[in-house]
């Protein structure tokens, strides 16, 4: 089953690259309030159902793909066609 | 040898980079400093351990994130949480905080550029294992060379460590952005310190600097006399 991570930094956490990029934008003349830069991890995970695969998923966030101190995630399953 | 040597560990982690200069340092200064290999599931008999600086496992993800997770890493939380003595420098730093040994986590840097200087540090506590050679209050140079050293902890978390005073570094001048300009710090039992700077780059008048001798020799003191307790 295909599952995806979008980690981000959390409301309030201070993005340095995130600025550094909406200024860029409106240098380049785009009008745009608020650049946040996160993160996006595709995962093939091996899980009998949609419920297993995302407590995987949740468990694997946890441990090692967002650290929850600065940063949140979602998780999007997408199951395959039955 | 003057005197008893303790013997101290230096993790060496797959892009490490300053684990030869940390060694080295330890050596200097009397200790028997010997290196512990990433995947080692047991320590050997220690005194005290240094996690030296660098870009374990290329430091994908977040700094430090994976290299938490290295067999020799299990066996300094258990160390550390025995009571052992255990310092973290840059990189090392980094993989204490997210190995929950630490408060906080480093960030990139407020300006995005890597900063390499040297840079002015103020002594907050001198009664911690990592700094009784110090003295409160007085300025070290020593320098620094991150892209990812921005401590952050949120407002309650501040208030509480600060009044535990578990802020052992200050930068004297903004550095990285780091939250109140923490440069080190120390868990609660206070025998964990993580710190942005490399004592073990400061250690002879020829570097620019030996102000780093007074953490590493404080840290050898500390396990001297750990050491001369347990034989």
């Amino acid at each position: 089953m295909k599952a995806t991570v979008l980690v981000r930094p959390k409301n309030g956490i201070l993005d340095p690259q995130g600025q550094a990029v909406e200024s860029s934008l409106r240098q380049l003349g785009f009008s745009v309030d608020g650049a946040r830069i996160g993160r996006v991890v595709d995962l093939e995970v091996d899980a009998a159902d949609a419920a297993t695969a995302r407590a995987q998923v949740e468990q694997m966030c946890e441990q090692l793909l967002a650290n929850p101190l600065i940063e949140s995630y979602e998780i999007e399953l997408v199951e395959p066609p039955a | 040898m003057t005197s008893p040597q303790p013997r101290v560990g230096v993790l060496r982690f797959p892009g490490a980079c300053d684990d030869r200069d940390a060694l080295w340092a330890l050596a200097a200064f009397d200790a028997e400093a010997v290196f512990i290999w990433h995947t080692e599931q047991e320590l050997p008999d220690l005194d005290a351990v240094v996690l030296p600086g660098g870009f374990s496992y290329g430091d994908y993800l977040r700094c430090g994130a994976i290299g938490r997770f290295a067999p020799a890493m299990e066996a300094v939380v258990d160390f550390a949480n025995g009571g052992g003595l255990v310092l973290g420098i840059c990189n090392g730093f980094q993989i204490l905080c997210e190995a929950g040994l630490l408060p906080g986590v480093l960030r990139r840097n407020e300006s995005l550029t890597f900063v390499c200087r040297d840079v002015p540090l103020v002594v907050e506590r001198s009664d911690t294992p990592f700094t009784s050679r110090c003295e409160e209050g007085q300025t070290l140079t020593i320098p620094v060379k991150h892209g990812e050293g921005n401590w952050y902890v949120d407002d309650d978390g501040y208030a509480e460590l600060d009044a535990r005073r578990q802020v052992v570094l200050r930068y004297a001048e903004p550095v990285n952005g780091s939250r109140n300009d923490v440069a080190g710090v120390v868990n609660e039992r206070g025998n964990v310190m993580g710190l942005m700077p490399h004592p073990e780059h400061a250690v002879d008048p020829l570097l620019g600097s030996a102000d780093g001798a007074l953490i590493l020799s404080s840290l050898v003191d500390s396990a001297r006399a750990r050491f001369l307790t347990t034989v």
